[in-house]
C-alpha cells in the first residue's frame, strides 16, 4: 500500500510561477482526481509525479522516500495520446514491459520466458476487453481501445502509482463510461494509487475518492507572473470536505516574502 | 460548372494524362530529328531511331572489340556497385548518428552544429581532396557518393527521431526501459522506414556525385561512358545511356518503396 506525500511543492519557469505551495498527503489506495481550468498547472504537477520534471522547491515522497528524478516502473502512465507504440501490435505493446525487465541487452524474450510473458500479457489484454484484438496495430484500434491498451500496457508492470493525464478526454461519452468501469474495476483489483488529471468535473467525482482542485487565487494581469496556482479545494468524495492545505492565507503570506 | 480543384479525372483519363507528356516529348524529338536529318543525313545531334537502336545493339548485345565486355552491362555493374556501397555506408552512418543525435542530448550538444557545418561543404569541392587522399581508384568514387549524402541523412533522421512524441519515450521509461532498450525497441524500428524515405530522397544526389566522379577519373561506369562518348558527339549512345540511368534510378526508388511497404506494415495499417 502506497502513501504519497507532497511537501510544499513549487514550480517556477523563469519568472513565471506555475504552482505554489502544493501540499497534501494521500491515503493508500486513493483515486485522486486533479481538476482545474486550462493552464492551472495540473499537468505540470503530473509531470513532476512522473519524474519528467523536478519541483523548483519542495519534494514528493512515496512511502517516505523521495521520488526518483526520472520516470521509473513504480509509476505507470497513460497519456491522452501517444501512450502506445505504433510499430507494435497490442500484444507486443503489453509484452514490452516484461521484455524490458528480463532482457537488458536484446530487449526481447525467447522460448519459455517468451511464452510466459505472452500468457501474462494475453490475460491482461483480456481483463481490459481486448482479447479479440491482440494482433492488431494501434492504428487499427478505435480511440477507446487504444486507451484500454495503454492501461493494460501500464498495469502489466504492477505500478504502485498510476498517473492518468486526461486519458478519457478524447473519447465519446458511451465509450468513456465503458472505460470508466474497466478503470474502476482494475483500481479495486490492483489496489494501486491513481492520480488522474481531468477537466471533466463529473468524471472527477464519479471516479475519484478525493477531488483536488488547482486554481489561481490571484488573477489580476499584474499578478499573473508572480503568483501560481494552488489547491483551492480538496474534497473527499463521500461528501466530507477537507480544508485546503495549506489555507489560502498562509499561501499568500509565503508568496509575499 | 464545378471548380477546377473539384474535378477529378477517372481511371482512363488519368492514364491518358499520365502518358501524354511522354508522348509529346517523343513526338517532338522525332519531328526535330527528321527535320535535321532531311537537311543533313550525317547529322549527329538528333539521331534517328534506327541509329539509336544500332547503338543499343552494339553497346548491350555485342562484346566490345577491345575488351570483350558487353559494355552497357559492365558499365551498369560498376556504377551500381559504387552507388550501392556508397549509399549503403551512408545509410549505416546516417542511421546511427542520426538516431544518437536526435535522442541523446549530450550527443546532440556535441554533434549538431558540426553536422550542420559539414552539410554546407559542397561535396564536389572536396572531390580533388578525395582523389589526392584515396587515389583514382574505386575508393575515392565511393567516398564521394558517401560524403555527398551522409550529412543530409544524419540531419534528416535526427529531426525525425526528435519528432517521436515525448510521451512515447516517457512511457517506455515507466515500463522500465534503459536508454539502450529504448533505442533498439522503440526508436530504431520506428526510424527504419524514415531512413528509407531519406535514402530515396538522396538517391538523386547520389547519382549526381557518382556520375561526376566517374566523368573525371574512371575506366568504366555509366558516367564514364557518357563523358567518353561526348568526345565523338555520339548522341546515339549517350541518349540511351541517359534513359537507362533514369530507368535504374526510377527502379531503385520503386524497389525501396515496395520494400518499405512490405517490411513496415504497421505504417500502412488502419489509416
Amino acid at each position: 500500500m502506497t502513501r504519497v506525500t507532497v511537501e510544499n511543492v513549487w514550480k517556477v519557469y523563469g519568472d513565471q510561477t506555475v504552482l505554489e505551495n502544493i501540499h497534501f498527503e494521500t491515503e493508500p489506495g486513493s483515486f485522486i482526481a486533479l481538476v482545474g481550468p486550462s493552464g492551472c498547472g495540473k499537468s505540470t504537477f503530473l509531470r513532476m509525479m512522473l519524474g519528467d520534471e523536478a519541483p523548483s522547491k519542495g519534494r514528493i515522497l512515496i512511502d517516505g522516500v523521495a521520488l526518483e528524478d526520472e520516470p521509473s516502473p513504480d509509476r505507470g502512465v497513460v497519456f491522452q495520446r501517444y501512450s502506445v507504440f505504433p510499430h507494435l501490435t497490442a500484444l507486443q505493446n503489453v509484452m514490452l514491459g516484461l521484455e524490458f525487465a528480463q532482457s537488458p541487452v536484446m530487449g526481447r524474450l525467447f522460448g519459455r520466458k517468451r511464452r510466459e510473458a505472452r500468457t501474462a500479457s494475453l490475460e491482461m489484454l483480456k481483463s481490459v476487453g481486448l482479447a479479440h484484438a491482440v494482433n492488431k496495430y494501434p492504428s487499427e484500434l478505435s480511440g477507446g481501445m487504444q486507451q484500454r491498451l495503454a492501461i493494460a500496457q501500464a498495469l502489466i508492470k504492477k505500478p504502485k502509482i498510476l498517473l492518468l493525464d486526461e486519458p478519457f478526454g478524447a473519447l465519446d461519452p458511451g465509450i468513456r463510461n465503458e472505460v470508466h468501469e474497466i478503470m474502476l474495476r482494475l483500481w479495486r483489483e490492483e489496489g494501486m494509487t491513481i492520480f488522474m488529471v481531468t477537466h471533466d468535473l463529473s468524471e472527477a467525482f464519479k471516479l475519484g475518492t478525493r477531488v483536488i482542485a488547482f486554481d489561481r487565487v490571484r488573477n489580476r494581469p499584474e499578478e499573473q507572473k508572480a503568483y501560481g496556482a494552488t489547491i483551492t479545494f480538496d474534497l473527499k468524495v463521500d461528501g466530507k470536505s477537507a480544508p485546503p492545505q495549506p489555507p489560502v492565507d498562509a499561501t499568500l503570506a509565503a508568496a509575499a516574502q | 460548372m464545378r471548380r477546377l480543384i473539384n474535378r477529378r479525372p477517372d481511371v482512363a483519363a488519368r492514364f491518358g494524362l499520365m502518358i501524354l507528356p511522354f508522348v509529346i516529348v517523343i513526338i517532338a524529338y522525332m519531328v526535330a530529328s527528321d527535320a535535321r536529318l532531311s537537311v543533313n543525313p550525317n547529322d549527329k545531334l538528333l539521331p534517328g531511331w534506327s541509329t539509336i537502336s544500332d547503338a543499343i545493339e552494339r553497346m548491350a548485345f555485342q562484346p566490345d572489340q577491345r575488351t570483350g565486355d558487353y559494355l552497357l552491362w559492365s558499365d551498369t555493374l560498376s556504377s551500381l556497385t559504387r552507388l550501392g556501397i556508397g549509399v549503403g555506408i551512408a545509410t549505416l552512418i546516417g542511421g546511427i548518428f542520426g538516431i544518437l543525435q536526435g535522442l541523446i542530448p549530450y550527443f546532440r550538444a556535441s554533434f549538431n552544429a558540426f553536422t550542420s557545418v559539414l552539410s554546407m561543404i559542397p561535396p564536389l569541392a572536396v572531390l580533388p581532396i578525395l582523389f589526392i587522399i584515396f587515389g583514382l581508384g574505386e575508393l575515392a568514387k565511393v567516398m564521394l557518393v558517401m560524403i555527398g549524402i551522409v550529412p543530409f541523412l544524419i540531419r534528416d533522421l535526427a529531426l525525425r527521431t526528435a519528432e517521436i512524441p515525448h510521451e512515447e519515450i516517457i512511457k517506455a521509461q515507466t515500463l522500465g526501459a534503459s536508454t539502450w532498450q529504448i533505442i533498439i525497441r522503440i526508436v530504431v524500428p520506428q526510424m527504419l522506414p524514415r531512413l528509407i524515405d531519406g535514402v530515396r530522397l538522396s538517391l538523386g544526389a547520389a547519382w549526381l556525385f557518382l556520375i561526376a566522379a566517374e566523368a573525371i577519373a574512371s575506366d568504366s561506369g555509366l558516367g564514364y561512358r557518357i563523358f567518353l562518348m561526348r568526345r565523338y558527339l555520339a548522341m546515339d549512345v549517350i541518349l540511351p545511356y541517359v534513359a537507362w540511368i533514369t530507368f535504374l534510378a526510377f527502379a531503385l526508388d520503386l524497389a525501396l518503396r515496395l520494400f518499405q511497404r512490405v517490411a513496415f506494415r504497421w505504417m500502412y495499417r488502419g489509416n
